[in-house]
Formats: structure tokens, C-alpha cells, sequence
């Protein structure tokens, strides 16, 4: 996915203009705001597709911010970041109406995964897709079956959350961390490559017997599923 | 303030000046209970004398007629301290006696009563007496009076006493509440003398504590046991900011040799490639060093970390299991998992599962290292076991790797400490102390065991006490094997 709107708030200009450039050159229209308040009339005013909201903000904090755009039922996906990387800082973050929380100091390729996964959420209220497809891989979130080629893949519980998670974000980056927030609900570090190994082991089940693979890894950030890979 | 003021600002010396207040208001109720009670005493035996000596002269009256009543009046009235006597016809006219003059209406009202007289011989001031007035046949009136001095000199007597008795009660609740007050202010300045000395820095000063037991000993003690904390955190932090400086330094100049290796001998773009990668890659075990220490430091001083929830360990014992699990079957080992439940604490479910994930990666990673070593009987197994033992749930992590000394047991949880033969391997020796740091966050601990042969890690953790469960919901993995 490209060609997103994104609006960066942060008060460090050098990381501003650093994240700007950058995601331009993932394809991407970037705006930056200074401070808080810059931030918020520009949330309210321009339709972005995700906002990256530093938690610390001159003239209105990013907590308040986020707090009030959401009053102002603006449902802009946000995406905190922070420096405080505490366990109850997440919380509070997400609390306050924040969509993804971040601490600082992150790769890029992290943060571009987290906000191409923000952007692409469906909107509210929209019905959840209950078959999900790549290419001739197809999962079935209700009989919990995953067929490739009309052959049934039987897979583990953790197996078949993983694959979900990242046929949902078909197309798109997924990172190691994300993988162990969304399919583990763990926000720490496991020091060791287990999510690599999960991931190798899933993909023995859906890619080994077939010519054509589709889950990918993307060096120096994470994997991706999609038709097509490699 | 001036000392004085200070004095009689002292709550102990206004306290003393009540309790001096309440014991005079006390002693004076006392003595005048007292002294009424006598006075009624006295009376009552003036009363009998009376009433015994009149009976003796009815009788005389009774057997020898009105000369010899008279007679026997006149004869007493010249003895010493004599009573007083009245004898009158019934139309108030002395007939005998000593008496001068008594109100007329005295002697219609036959009984006792107090009155005021004036005795013949002194017959300048009146006199206060105590009479009983009788009356005899053919309307005769007859009255005996006691003298009420002897009432009176006690009276004098109580009201001396009560009077002493006031002063020196003043006296020493005076001097009692001056040295309380004292000896209390003196205690405070103390206190607050050194509570000054450690605001001005010396930590390591205490509240003086006089041995006594007394309330103001509990509270320096309390006190004390607070700088005490205070103490212990100021110095876990600064150990934590040796170590940070100390464990940072190094990756930082590796950091920074490699920036500066690439500028300085140049190269192609593939060399200075591998410079930025190499940057990074040392920059983002930095954040992981620093994230971890961080971590720890606010874990030991007992930081918040939000509400706490209901964590099942058995749950997240699984849950972690099932993370490592493949990465326990490349390493070529079972992971076991037996859990009795339900084993729920109180605490945060992240940071125990940072914990469980902390031990059981150094399992696989040190404890899985003895294949093919001479025990050959030794399956290089890492189980997991979760049980409620009393009030705590217990949580070991076992393996049949080299395990650890004795001696080495207490120092690997420490910081930063990385045994010898296993700094080769990728770590930052802040695994152990991170989940020893969680167990002593949420009041529990880590022990390290022998497993014979291997290490044994025990977390225990103080149970939430939850609603038991019906039995047929607690998942039992006892069978599993």
C-alpha cells in the first residue's frame, strides 16, 4: 500500500524532517507539526490516514491531544510515540485513545510496518472479513481451516493465529515485535529468534509442498504474506 | 520562638497542665466529700450524746420531780466544758440553765437542730451549737446543746488541707509538666536535629532512639526504618547507574570505534555499508541493555506498574512454553510443562511472562548443553512445574545442563554477571536479575537449586487467593505426559 497521508507530530525537528524523508521515500505524503496544538488543527483539518503522535509535545502533550481528537470524534487511526517505554506507559497510551504505541528509539522499518498496519485498518463498523485469501491460500476464521490449493493445511492454534495475523495484513510488513503483540500478547523482548522459528515452522506447513511461496521474510524488518513472494 | 514559648507551646506541657487541673478539680471533691462525711459523723454523735444525757435527766425529772431536774441542771452547767442547758416553763421562762437567750420559736419545735447562742460567761459573740429541745410533762421544755466548735476546727482543719493540698499539687503538675515538656522537646530537637542532618545529606545518620520503648521511640524506629528503604534504594540505584556507566562504556566505544574505523580508512560503499549495519545492530543491543536495566531499577525500587491483574501462572508457564517450544525442539530438547492449577497472583502479566520467558531461555540456552557428555542417562529435558505450596504459587524451571556452584547461586543474580563458559554465548547477563527483579516486585523470589544434576530455578510468588475454581475447569497437564 502507498500513497498514504501521514501527518507527524514530534518536537524534535531533526527526527521530524528524518521521518518526513523517509516515508516519502516509502511512497508516502508526509506533514509535520511542531507542537501539539499545529498538530491538532492539522489532525482535525486534513484527512490523514494514520498520525504519529510523540507523547511529549510542547503546548498540548500527546495523550491530551489524542484525548481530543477522539472527543472530537475524529477516529484518525494514531500511532504514540514515546521515550517512556514502561509497561503502563503503553497502556496509558492506548488508553487515552491511541491506536499503536511505539517507544523511542525504534527502527523505521518498524515503525513504517506499524503505520502501513494502522492505515490499513478497515474502518469502524465494517464487517470482518471471515474468509481471508492469498493467491490459492485461504483461511477460514469461522471452521478455523486453512486450505492451499483445495488441500487442507492442518495447523496448530498458535499456528493459525499467526497466519491470520499476517493474511490480515496481506501485502504489508509484518515485524517480529508485532507478531509477538498481536498473535502472543506479549510486549517484551524475547531475546531469543522464537519468532523466527514460529514463522519458519508455519512456513514449512503452507509453502514446502508448493511451487510457488508466499510468506516472505524482509530483511532487517520482518515477514510478509502475499501473492507473488520472493 | 523563645525557649518558653517553645516550652509552653509543647503539646506534652499543655497536657500536663489539664491533667494538673483535673487532679486539683479532683482533690477538691475528694476532701469535701470527706469533710461533709465527718461533719455528718460528728453530728450524729453529738446527737447520741444529747439525746443520752437528756434521757438521764427525764429520768431524774421522771423519779425525783422539777427541784431535783433543776439541781442536777444547776450542778452541771459549773462543770468544765459544759453542755448547754435550758429549762423553761411552757410559756418560754427559764427555769434553769445556761443559756441567755434562744429564739423563741427553738423551742416549740421539739428534735434537733442547729442554732446560734450566746453563753452566759463569754456573752459577747454568738456561738453556733447543735441542740435537741424535749418536751416534759406539765408542758415543760427542756433543751441540750453541744458546743459546734470541735465541728468547726475540722472544718478549718479540710479546708487547710485542701488548700495545701492544692498548692502542691500545683507545685509538682508545675514541675512534672515543665520536666515532661522538657524532656519531650529535648527528644524532638534530636529528632529533628538529625532528620536536618540527613535532609543536609547524611544518609547514613539515624533518629536517636532512647531504648525506652515509648511512643516516641516507635516512631524513630519507624522512621528509621524508612531511611533505611530510602537507604537501600538510593543505593541500588547508584549501583545501577555504576553498572550503567560501566556496561554501557563498552558497547558505546565499540559503537563509536566502528564509526570512526569506517571514516578513517574509508573504503568502498559496501565497507562503509557494513559499518552502518554494524552500528545499528551495536545500537540496538544498547536499547536492549538499557530497556532491561531500567526495567530492573524501577522494579527494585518497588516502582508502580499500574493496576495489578489476576495472572495465572500455570497459564503463562504454558504460554511461554509454547513460544519456546520450537526453538527447545532445534535445541533438541523436551520441554515439559506440568502445571497444577489454578495458580493465580496478583501482579503484571507481562512482566511475570517476561520473567517465566527470562529463566526458560536460559534453560535452553545453558541447560541444554550437556549432550553428549559423560552422563549419558541425563535427558537434556527443561521442565516447567507450577504449583501452590501453603500461601505462594512456585514456579520451577529445571534442567540437566552444568547447573551453577553453590558459590556462583547468589551472584548470577546479580547484574550483569555472566559465569565463565557462558560469555561466548549471546546475553546480557540481566536475564536472571530481571526475573529475580519481578519476583521481588511482586514479593516473591529467586532461588537457584541444584537439580542433580542441572539447575533448578524457583520463582515463587505470593498466591491472590482467588475463588477456587470447580475442579473440573483446572487444566491438569500432570496427565499430558
Amino acid at each position: 500500500m502507498s500513497d498514504m497521508r501521514i501527518l507527524i507530530i514530534e518536537d524534535d525537528r531533526d527526527t521530524a524532517a528524518y521521518l518526513a524523508k523517509a516515508f516519502r521515500e516509502a511512497g508516502h505524503v508526509a506533514d509535520q507539526a511542531n507542537d501539539g496544538l499545529t498538530g491538532y488543527d492539522l489532525a482535525l483539518e486534513g484527512a490523514y490516514d494514520v498520525a504519529i503522535v510523540d507523547r511529549m509535545l510542547p503546548k498540548m502533550d500527546g495523550l491530551t491531544l489524542v484525548g481530543s481528537l477522539r472527543s472530537q470524534n475524529n477516529e484518525t487511526p494514531v500511532l504514540i510515540l514515546s521515550a517512556l517505554g514502561q509497561v503502563d506507559d503503553r497502556v496509558k497510551g492506548l488508553r487515552a485513545g491511541g491506536d499503536d504505541y511505539l517507544s523511542k528509539p525504534y527502527a523505521f522499518s518498524e515503525l513504517l510496518a506499524r503505520v502501513e498496519a494502522l492505515a490499513r485498518r478497515r474502518p469502524k463498523g465494517a464487517p470482518e472479513e471471515t474468509v481471508l485469501r492469498v493467491a490459492d491460500l485461504t483461511l477460514d476464521r469461522l471452521s478455523h481451516k486453512v486450505t492451499r490449493r483445495a488441500e487442507e493445511i492442518v495447523l496448530q492454534p498458535r499456528e493459525f493465529r499467526l497466519l491470520e495475523y499476517l493474511m490480515q495484513n496481506a501485502g504489508k510488513v509484518v515485524t517480529r515485535t508485532m507478531l509477538l503483540e498481536h498473535v502472543w500478547d506479549y510486549h517484551f523482548d524475547p531475546q531469543t529468534n522464537v519468532i523466527d522459528v514460529h514463522v519458519s515452522r508455519l512456513r514449512a506447513k503452507i509453502d514446502r509442498d508448493f511451487d510457488a511461496p508466499l510468506l516472505s521474510t524482509v530483511r532487517g524488518a520482518g515477514y510478509m504474506i502475499r501473492d507473488g513472494a520472493r | 520562638m523563645t525557649a518558653l514559648g517553645k516550652l509552653f507551646r509543647a503539646t506534652a506541657f499543655r497536657l500536663a497542665l489539664a491533667i494538673l487541673l483535673l487532679s486539683a478539680v479532683g482533690a477538691g471533691i475528694v476532701l469535701t466529700v470527706i469533710a461533709w462525711e465527718v461533719v455528718s459523723v460528728v453530728d450524729r454523735e453529738i446527737s447520741q450524746t444529747i439525746d443520752a444525757e437528756a434521757k438521764g435527766l427525764i429520768d431524774a425529772f421522771n423519779t425525783g420531780g422539777l427541784d431535783t431536774l433543776r439541781a442536777l441542771i444547776e450542778a452541771r452547767k459549773r462543770e468544765p466544758n459544759a453542755s448547754l442547758y435550758l429549762l423553761t416553763n411552757p410559756i418560754g421562762e427559764p427555769l434553769a440553765g445556761n443559756v441567755q437567750q434562744i429564739p423563741a420559736e427553738v423551742l416549740s419545735h421539739p428534735g434537733f437542730l442547729p442554732i446560734e447562742y450566746r453563753a452566759n460567761e463569754s456573752g459577747g459573740r454568738d456561738r453556733q451549737a447543735l441542740v435537741g429541745v424535749y418536751v416534759l410533762p406539765y408542758g415543760l421544755r427542756l433543751l441540750i446543746g453541744h458546743d459546734l466548735g470541735d465541728r468547726g476546727r475540722i472544718g478549718a482543719v479540710m479546708t487547710r488541707a485542701l488548700a495545701l493540698s492544692l498548692i502542691f499539687f500545683a507545685v509538682l503538675g508545675a514541675l512534672g509538666a515543665l520536666f515532661v515538656a522538657r524532656r519531650v522537646l529535648q527528644r524532638i530537637d534530636d529528632i529533628n536535629t538529625s532528620a536536618h542532618g540527613i535532609m543536609a545529606g547524611d544518609l547514613t545518620r539515624r533518629l536517636p532512639v532512647s531504648g525506652s520503648g515509648d511512643e516516641l521511640d516507635r516512631l524513630a524506629e519507624g522512621l528509621n526504618e524508612m531511611l533505611g528503604r530510602i537507604a537501600e534504594l538510593m543505593e541500588g540505584l547508584r549501583e545501577v547507574s555504576d553498572n550503567i556507566a560501566h556496561d554501557l562504556r563498552t558497547p558505546l566505544t565499540r559503537l563509536r570505534n566502528h564509526a570512526e574505523a569506517a571514516l578513517a580508512f574509508g573504503g568502498d560503499a559496501a565497507s562503509y555499508r557494513l559499518a552502518l549495519e554494524k552500528t545499528i545492530e551495536e545500537s540496538d543491543a544498547l536499547i536492549k541493555i538499557f530497556n532491561a536495566l531500567l526495567l530492573i531499577a524501577r522494579a527494585e525500587a518497588g516502582g508502580d506498574v499500574g493496576p495489578p491483574q489476576l495472572v495465572d501462572v500455570g497459564e503463562a508457564a504454558r504460554s511461554v512454553a509454547e513460544l519456546y517450544e520450537p526453538i527447545a525442539e532445534e535445541e533438541g530438547v523436551a520441554l515439559i510443562v506440568r502445571v497444577q492449577g489454578p495458580l493465580t497472583v496478583r501482579g503484571n502479566r507481562e512482566l511475570i511472562g517476561q520473567a517465566i520467558a527470562n529463566l526458560v531461555d536460559n534453560s535452553l540456552k545453558y541447560g541444554a548443553s550437556n549432550r553428549g557428555s559423560a552422563d549419558a542417562e541425563a535427558k537434556p529435558d527443561v521442565v516447567i512445574a507450577a504449583e501452590r505450596i501453603g500461601g505462594s504459587i512456585v514456579l520451577t524451571i529445571a534442567d540437566r545442563g552444568p547447573g551453577i556452584a553453590p558459590a556462583d547461586r547468589a551472584r548470577v543474580l546479580d547484574r550483569f554477571v555472566r559465569l565463565e563458559g557462558s560469555r561466548s554465548r549471546p546475553g546480557s547477563g540481566l536475564g536472571l536479575s530481571l526475573a529475580a527483579a519481578v519476583a521481588r516486585m511482586h514479593g516473591g523470589s529467586v532461588e537457584l537449586e541444584d537439580n542433580e544434576p542441572g539447575l533448578r530455578v524457583r520463582l515463587t510468588l505470593p498466591a491472590a487467593d482467588p475463588p477456587a475454581l470447580p475442579a473440573d475447569l483446572v487444566m491438569n497437564d500432570r496427565n499430558a505426559r
